[in-house]
């Protein structure tokens, strides 16, 4: 249900945009684009533990969701077949560049069929540089079946998931997604967090 | 439009590609037959061909299981070379309506009456902005044996 609601925002975003833009013609919708991706992350009380599961990535050690709590995960569904998913492998790539020591990681989850003969070849060629794990068909359908690729969950550091992306969205969306997460205050200190003081003041 | 045919669709992700009722074939024993299997991919939606351009993508491929039809021979149509927003090239697809054809040998040892040609046919689809997961449809076709 969730995926189904996911599918017909992303398709609708561009549509209402049209739609607004040109209902609120006098008033300018110049704001519009910051009110349409904060509408990506949902509220605090409207999140949702993300399911946890245990994946082997390349060098067969296991990785598990809990095991980056406290840490903002972007959660990719993807796989060697996907055209859209390449395109967001760069993007993800320099994510990981970038706020790697602000608590952030990318993890990827692939769906290949054929596993680690298909999806190592591919990170040595594409120079991957966050965490692949293989997934399976039960944690694709803890998350909701995952039958459109790709579909990438944005988690907070409280292990719940705060915005879905299904099909291939800007990179501004993502990039707004996780300054948003990241700079959202810490649950323990109850104030700002020091990797979002880190980040304004860059 | 388009906007509400493709909302119409979510949720049947499964039928993206459906195969055509096929016409009803006749086949004399010993002889070859051409069959024809006629396929409709979603408007928004290609497929790879059995031939794509990138080692990564999966290939449209039907396979037959053995039976009294033999040595079948597959012809594919000539894929197009459409470009979307997500490849640097032309990829080797196929879009809306198109047709297989397997051409059989009936064995001369078969009898007369309804035979079933059944195979699967593996494919894997996308639109400019998303891939579903590869899908392998099971296809039956009732071929009449006659002498």
């Amino acid at each position: 249900m969730r995926s189904l609601y996911n599918q017909i925002r992303v398709i609708f975003r561009p549509a209402a945009a049209s739609v607004f833009c040109a209902a609120l013609s006098i008033t300018g919708c110049s704001y519009f684009p910051m009110k349409k991706v904060d509408a990506a992350v949902k509220a605090e009380n409207d999140r949702k533990p993300a399911p946890e599961f245990a994946l082997k990535d390349a060098s067969g050690k296991t990785v598990k969701l809990s095991d980056y709590r406290g840490k903002v995960v972007l959660l990719n569904f993807w796989a060697t077949w996907c055209g859209p998913c390449k395109i967001e492998i760069p993007w993800f790539m320099d994510f990981e560049q970038t706020y790697k020591d602000k608590n952030f990681a990318v993890l990827g989850i692939s769906l290949d069929e054929d596993g680690w003969d298909a999806v190592k070849p591919f990170i040595e060629q594409k120079k991957i540089n966050y965490r692949v794990v293989i997934g399976t068909e039960q944690v694709a359908l803890l998350y909701g079946e995952v039958d459109s690729l790709p579909t990438t969950f944005m988690i907070d550091r409280e292990g719940r998931v705060a915005a879905v992306h299904v099909g291939l969205v800007n990179k501004s969306d993502y990039q707004h997604d996780i300054l948003n997460l990241l700079e959202a205050p810490l649950p323990e200190r109850g104030g700002i967090a020091i990797e979002s003081l880190l980040l304004r003041t860059k | 439009m388009a906007l509400l045919s493709s909302l119409c669709c979510f949720g049947q992700n499964s039928n993206v590609l459906t195969i055509a009722p096929p016409e009803r074939v006749t086949a004399k024993i010993g002889a070859s037959v051409e069959v024809k299997l006629p396929l409709e991919l979603r408007t928004g939606y290609h497929c790879n061909s059995n031939k794509p351009a990138d080692e990564y993508l999966i290939p449209l491929k039907l396979t037959w299981t053995s039976g009294p039809l033999e040595s079948p021979e597959v012809t594919y149509p000539a894929p197009q070379m459409e470009k979307y927003s997500f490849s640097e090239k032309p990829l080797s697809v196929y879009t809306g309506n198109f047709e297989l054809v397997t051409k059989f040998k009936v064995s001369s040892s078969a009898m007369p009456g309804q035979v079933m040609a059944t195979g699967k046919l593996r494919y894997q689809a996308c639109t400019d902005r998303m891939c579903l997961q590869p899908k392998t449809i099971e296809v039956s076709i009732p071929i009449d044996l006659i002498k």
